[in-house]
């Protein structure tokens, strides 16, 4: 077996996060692979969003330390996020790709077929001079996408990218998520489609009430989840927390 | 025919035959105004972008500060400026007293403080929305302010209208350092401040005119651009 330096992306160790006196995040203890699709799944206001977010480095550890485990030679990590609830810029669809890669410094030829790839990979083309704001929820959500593949992360963070999407969009960026994670791009996923984890996650990690109570290989979460919380989730039982 | 309808009668008539007198003071004033405009716009816009989005002690205060500068009463914007160009003033040697360049100044530093009061809160606010997804994508301060004039154009261009606004209609500041002398330094307010009472009415009249047109042009544009950032506020939602 390798060593955890040469598997794992990145590992929490003890991680806590707290905003306004609120814990929304206790006592992470996470080691997240280099490799394949990890899903974050958990109830409404669970943390999820505010893992990724630390993951994003958007938020720090208010106590605790979250570790990137770089191999030597190879330079910063980078991440790309699929916010939620996507900000849209004022422009049109193909200006806010362009704009998300103009950190990236590449030269204009690149960058322009960087933005015509991922117009094409997520059915985008034929609105890519539409401004960004008249999209549909669904068309947004998939410009969001877009933004974050034309950067070519290393480490791709989804946040409910499909829950407003219809089934063949959904499809579609499922096997975008599978296609990056064949290139050896990190996808961490949040999602609260037991299916879509199923078809995705090579492992899942389950967060209740800002505590990850449970990370296992997805074919081991499915068929049995270790936890009380996990179990009424997946069947679908409101679950009763006290925090 | 009374002397009011009959100097009204003599308005339309140089309006419509674009009178060369007429045509070279609405140009001046136009020339004057729109220049400083620019300028204000040159240096109100990053200015207030910045005082949108960065945080440092003493912003609060500067805020305040520009706030009450939109409402300086152009007099007291041209007594200043006169005392600084003047012969004895600190740049009395560059000669720039009663020249259009001294208008120019003036009604920058008119303009100057609404340019800057509006983009500061155009800009805060869009800051605002887009911080954490231009936190993510790891923009700098220099990509940050360029994202954020660019997607506040809407907002931004009405502020410099309103900037246009105010200087193609004040008359106190450009009367102070301009001096409304013929062929150099009259535009439209002046005109019509100071041929009134010479009695020269019908130029008067005519000018009233453009400049009525030219401030509802100004406001139909305002509502324009108004309408436009509504439906894609609207769109966006
Ligand atoms: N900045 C903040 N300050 C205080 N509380 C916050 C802040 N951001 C989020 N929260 C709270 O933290 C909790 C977790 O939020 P988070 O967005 O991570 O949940 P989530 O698991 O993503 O939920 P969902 O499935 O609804 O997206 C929520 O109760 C939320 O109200
Ligand atoms: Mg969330």
């Amino acid at each position: 077996m390798l060593a955890p330096e040469t598997t794992a992306l990145a590992s929490f160790r003890s991680v806590s996060y707290a905003s306004a006196g609120d814990r929304l995040l206790s006592d992470i203890e996470l080691t997240i692979a280099r490799q394949g699709i990890t899903t974050i799944m958990g109830p409404n206001g669970a943390g999820k969003s505010t893992l990724l977010r630390l993951l994003a480095g958007l938020l720090r550890p208010t106590s605790g330390t979250l570790t990137w485990h770089r191999p030597a030679g190879t330079g910063q990590i980078e991440t790309a996020f699929v916010f939620q609830r996507p900000v849209i810029l004022r422009r049109t669809v193909s200006a806010n790709i362009r704009h998300a890669i103009s950190p990236l410094k590449l030269p204009d030829a690149q960058a322009s077929r960087r933005v015509d790839a991922a117009l094409s990979d997520c059915s985008l083309e034929h609105l890519r001079d539409a401004p960004g704001r008249r999209l549909s929820g669904g068309e947004q959500q998939r410009l969001a996408m877009a933004r974050a593949l034309a950067r070519q992360p290393d480490v791709l963070l989804l946040d409910e990218p499909t829950a407003s999407l219809d089934p063949a969009a959904t499809n579609a960026i499922e096997q975008i998520a599978l296609a990056c994670a064949d290139k050896a791009t990190k996808v961490v996923l949040v999602t609260h489609d037991a299916g879509q984890a199923r078809r995705l996650s090579n492992d899942v990690i389950f967060l209740n009430a800002g505590r990850a109570v449970e990370h296992s290989p997805a074919a081991a979460f499915f068929n049995q989840p270790l936890s009380q919380p996990a179990r009424d989730y997946l069947a679908g039982r409101i679950t009763i927390t006290d925090t | 025919m009374s002397e009011a309808t009959q100097a009204l009668y003599l308005a339309v008539e140089l309006v419509i035959s674009m009178d060369a007198g007429l045509v070279e003071i609405v140009l001046l004033s136009l020339q004057v105004s729109l220049l400083a405009v620019a300028v204000a716009c040159a240096i109100g816009l990053p200015l207030g972008a910045l005082l949108g989005i960065a945080r440092f002690r003493g912003r609060r205060l500067l805020i305040s500060i520009n706030n009450a500068l939109m409402g300086l009463p152009p007099v007291v914007v041209g007594l200043a400026v006169y005392l600084m160009l003047s012969r004895s003033g600190p740049f009395g040697v560059f000669g720039l007293l009663y020249t259009p360049t001294a208008m120019i100044i003036a009604q920058t530093l008119l303009v100057l403080p609404i340019v800057a009061a509006l983009s500061r809160q155009t800009i805060e606010d869009l800051n605002a929305e887009y911080d954490e997804y231009l936190r993510s994508l790891d923009m700098r301060l220099a990509g940050r302010l360029k994202t954020l004039l660019w997607d506040g154009r809407a907002s931004l261009a009405t502020a410099a209208i309103a900037g246009l606004g105010r200087a193609i209609a004040e008359v106190g500041a450009v009367i102070i350092v301009g001096g409304n002398i013929d062929h150099v330094t009259r535009v439209m307010t002046t005109a019509i401040a100071l041929e009134t009472s010479k009695g020269d009415l019908a130029l008067a009249l005519a000018l009233g005119l453009v400049l009525v047109t030219i401030a509802l042009a100004l406001n139909a544009a305002v509502e324009i651009l108004r309408a436009g950032a509504e439906r894609k506020l609207h769109a966006g939602a």
